[in-house]
């Protein structure tokens, strides 16, 4: 019989109207990376959760070491040795980096904390594992990336020795992500133990050693993963086959929907502008993406283009229309559909059934309402049509307060809503962010369809592969400025990543001058 | 889908419907503030509290004419103040909106002759005006310049406190300075009374439950509700959505100014007891009490307009018993007390009423437990063979 370190036997956890946790087993051995994979709403998280104490479950046992213990709160997770570096770190922006990893278990001398004897411990660590920080910059200065190292370390310093990380890749670059995936390694090495939440393959046939899979709250399986396949772990999380690939045919070109010129928008956060004499087009039928790192001026450019913000020089026509001064309100009428890049910030009202969300850019139309009244029935009948037209599924159906849906079904709620609305410009910022294999499928084929109905597409990505599998044309956003125009079929990721790390920037001027 | 959705509604709808909501935890807040009154009362005078406990909590039904005269103007700036909630705005210039209310409604009174029947009418719309003013200028400056309405609305209630104070001293027409208050309405101007003996109450009463229902179709059915709330929810799905925030925020204001403009307007056009006689204003430099106390009316009603309606009579109702407990011995202040206790505690029992109401859910999942996992293995089964379909097509 092997030594497991954790066991978690028969979990089963109950919420109004959904049984997340059906009777889940999963064992983890000492010493090993072990993946946790499984669509949004699959049970991933409440199974975590209740590792480390948030939820109690209602059914089922934990046992450390072959011992049963009992797990009420994250204290007794942590006295047990398991930590967790959470999806949303959980960090005092305004403590330093020392002061965050010391949090809660100072040492301390007569009431005055000892932060000499912190510091040594904590770097010590941080050479150990390779975590570069700097124990007295402040978080609210540091990068992501450096966040993350930070929360690492708060799980080292309290020497525990199982090792929770809930999809720590989300927030990084590629080349972040290649160097946790290492420290993880080294972590392994030493003989702790991680549970690794993901539902990326190739960092799970990267890096782990065994994976269990996880859907709609039921165990499907554990598996080696030596002994697997990324298709076979596919399969088995959505439970058909997925394709990879975006099916799509040529782009067939059509009139120039939007057109922005000269434009320039302020930054919210420094003095220069955030978007500089940026000029380009986009047509009927054809999915343009503006590929580049985060923060170099995507959200901007758009929200000049949906009217979220005012731009600072430079004009935006939708159809041959100057829209550059038009409300948000016109902007939609006139044919302006945006899926936006925070979903909870601005694209949807949490606290509203999904049926009043699904005609958030609606309510006011004939349709909807008479006189200043809102029409129930119709709403009603609207929602349900657009809940089996996008498979949007919830506890209550359009009654179903949208805070209680998860994520890939709350981004479907508003995909419908977007899509279903009149319009010849879809703007997407994002789309695919935090979803499940599943739903990005779902959600590229959406973009895709909504290209070949005649709309254009105006794709913001981060993520290389979907900026690689699903546009037409490429523009690299590099400080503000479009730095390239890249053709998918024609380039690489290597090449793609010269001009978003700003390293190529020749095809900048001559942009500018067909512009 | 969507039918299994319902299905499995339909089925576990006995665990849904057990809803541990605000209703309850005010109710409990009550039962827990008047106990709390009780100890208060224990300590003041042992002997009496039981008999000040009975007129405190029943007192108020042997004066019901009482009861629904003084929650009038509670009821309208309780709707004010939650009405502005609603969008997340916090009014706490309630007082200053009803104090110009009142002033407004008074000087049509005094300065416009009219004939009966109209005069009361028009007085009552002047005061709304006059509330609507002072709501108006906090939402404008919330809206233009970004400044936090509450900071604003506070400093209204003084400026229209002593503003109202001043125009009144000046006027001979209005005030009385051998009595110190203002001379009594013209009869035209009085709101037509219910006749009930030994008791004020008129017909303002009527036109403030009215109004609570009518601001709650606003709210549920219209919309200007629907942005509202929205906004009230999220400004920036709101703003996404292309709802005109600065506009909304402005309305919104205006109409919780008009609520309290009316409240004063209701307060002041009262008729007295007295024949000939009317109620009467003092410009003392004191800030309306009404005005603080809709905060809590909004409070006890959950910024529900119906809620607002009822917890307006049932404060009301409790205040009418404090003011009897005099008659055993106690202060009438010690309502106040035992009001600050139930609005201290409704927040505080939200946090209890959950906790009970886990308590006894989790007994009856129990049993629902099973089925609803027969349903969803169900469920699992027909999605399956839909896959399955669609795979073969």
């Amino acid at each position: 019989m092997e030594k497991y370190i954790i066991e978690m036997i028969n979990i089963t956890k109950v919420f109004p109207g959904i049984v997340a946790n059906d009777n889940i087993t999963l064992r983890l051995k000492k010493g090993e990376i072990h993946a946790l994979l499984g669509e949004n709403g699959a049970g991933k998280s409440t199974l975590m959760s209740v590792l480390f104490g948030l939820y109690q479950p209602d059914g089922g046992e934990i046992r450390k070491n072959g011992q049963v213990v009992k797990i009420n709160n994250p204290n007794d997770a942590n006295d047990l040795g398991i930590g967790m570096v959470h999806q949303h770190f959980k960090l005092v922006e305004i403590f330093t980096v020392l002061e965050n990893i010391i949090l809660g278990v100072e040492p301390s001398k007569m009431g005055f904390i000892q932060k000499k004897e912190a510091r040594e411990k904590v770097l010590k660590l941080s050479e150990k594992y390779g975590l570069k920080i700097d124990p007295d910059a402040r978080i609210e200065d540091i990068t992501v990336g450096m966040q993350q190292r930070v929360e690492i370390l708060k799980m080292l310093y309290r020497d525990n020795e199982i090792l929770i990380f809930d999809e720590p890749t989300a927030v990084l670059t590629p080349q972040e992500i290649n160097e946790l995936l290492k420290i993880m390694r080294g972590f392994a090495n030493e003989g702790k133990s991680i549970l690794f939440i993901t539902h990326k393959l190739n960092e799970i046939m990267a890096v782990a050693d065994r994976c269990t899979v996880l859907r709609k709250g039921k165990l499907i399986g554990t598996v080696d993963v030596k002994d697997t396949t990324k298709e076979e772990l596919s399969r088995m999380m959505v439970g058909r086959d997925v394709s990879f690939k975006v099916d799509k045919k040529d782009a067939e070109l059509g009139d120039v929907v939007l057109s922005v010129r000269n434009l320039s928008v302020p930054s919210k956060i420094h003095k220069k502008d955030a978007v500089r004499n940026v000029s380009f087009d986009v047509r009927r039928g054809e999915i343009v993406c503006i590929a580049g790192i985060d923060g170099n001026g995507q959200t901007e450019l758009v929200s000049a283009i949906t009217g979220l913000e005012k731009a600072s020089g430079g004009s935006i026509y939708l159809n041959g229309n100057d829209i550059t001064k038009a409300s948000i309100r016109k902007r939609s009428v006139e044919g302006i559909s945006h899926i936006p890049e925070d979903r909870h910030k601005h694209g949807l009202v949490l606290d509203y059934k999904l049926e009043e969300n699904l005609v958030l850019q609606r309510y006011w139309q004939p349709d909807f309402q008479n006189k200043g009244f809102i029409k129930f029935d119709a709403v009603r009948k609207y929602a349900n049509k657009l809940i089996d037209k996008f498979d949007i599924r919830s506890g209550q159906g359009p009654i179903t307060i949208t805070r209680s849906m998860s994520g890939g079904n709350q981004q479907k709620a508003i995909i419908a809503r977007e899509i279903d609305k009149k319009h010849d410009l879809l703007v997407a910022v994002q789309p695919t962010r935090g979803l499940d294999i599943g739903a990005i499928e779902y959600v590229h084929k959406q973009l895709v369809e909504a290209r070949d109905t005649g709309a254009a597409v105006l794709l913001v990505s981060l993520e290389l592969d979907e900026v690689m599998n699903v546009s037409d044309r490429i523009l690299v956003m590099y400080e503000g400025e479009i730095v390239g125009e890249l053709d998918p079929k024609k380039t690489n990721v290597q090449e793609l990543g010269l001009y978003m790390s700003g390293a190529k920037r020749d095809l900048v001027k001559e942009i500018n001058d067909a512009g | 889908m969507q039918d299994k959705n319902d299905i499995i509604n339909k089925k576990s709808f006995s665990l849904k419907n057990i809803n541990f909501s605000s209703f309850t935890s005010t109710l409990l807040a009550i039962l827990l503030g008047l106990i709390f009154g009780f100890f208060v009362m224990l300590f003041a005078m042992p002997a009496n509290a039981l008999a000040g406990l009975r007129l405190i909590a029943f007192g108020g039904f042997s004066r019901l004419g009482d009861v629904l005269y003084y929650a009038t103007p509670i009821l309208m700036t309780g709707l004010s103040v939650g009405f502005a909630f609603k969008m997340g705005l916090f009014n706490i210039g309630a007082s200053g909106q009803y104090t110009m209310g009142m002033f407004f409604a008074m000087y049509a009174g005094f300065m416009w002759t009219l004939p009966r029947g109209v005069h009361w009418i028009a007085a009552i719309l002047f005061g709304m005006v006059g509330g609507m003013l002072w709501g108006f200028i906090p939402g404008f400056f919330k809206a233009i310049l970004n400044v936090n309405e509450v900071i604003t609305s506070i400093m209204f209630n003084y400026i229209g406190m002593y503003l109202v104070d001043m125009w009144i001293r000046s006027s001979s027409v209005m005030y009385n300075s051998t009595m110190t208050r203002t001379n009594y309405l013209p009869q035209s101007v009085q709101i037509p009374a219910l006749g009930i003996k030994g008791s004020n109450v008129n017909f303002g009463i009527v036109l403030a439950i009215l109004i609570g229902i009518l601001l709650y179709i606003v709210l549920q059915k219209t919309t200007f509700g629907y942005e509202l709330k929205a906004t009230g929810y999220n400004k920036h799905a709101a703003e996404y959505a292309g709802m005109k925030g600065k506009r909304n925020i402005i309305l919104t204001m205006m109409i919780a100014g008009a609520l309290s403009g009316l409240g004063g307007a209701f307060a002041i056009l009262a008729p007295s007891g007295i024949p000939g006689s009317s109620i009467t204003y003092e410009p003392i430099n004191i800030i309306a009490a009404n005005g603080f106390n809709g905060i809590a009316v909004a409070l006890l009603g959950n910024s529900h307009p119906i809620g607002i309606i009822f917890s307006a009579l049932f404060i009301s109702h409790l205040q009418r018993g404090g003011t009897l407990s005099s008659l055993v011995g106690y202060k009438p202040e010690i309502v106040d007390v035992v009001i600050a206790i139930i609005i201290y505690f409704s927040a505080f029992a939200m946090i209890v009423n959950a906790a009970i109401g886990n308590f006894i859910k989790k007994r009856i999942k129990k049993t629902h437990t099973n089925i609803i996992e027969d349903l969803i293995e169900e469920q699992d089964l027909t999605d399956a063979s839909n896959n399955n379909q669609k795979e073969a097509e």
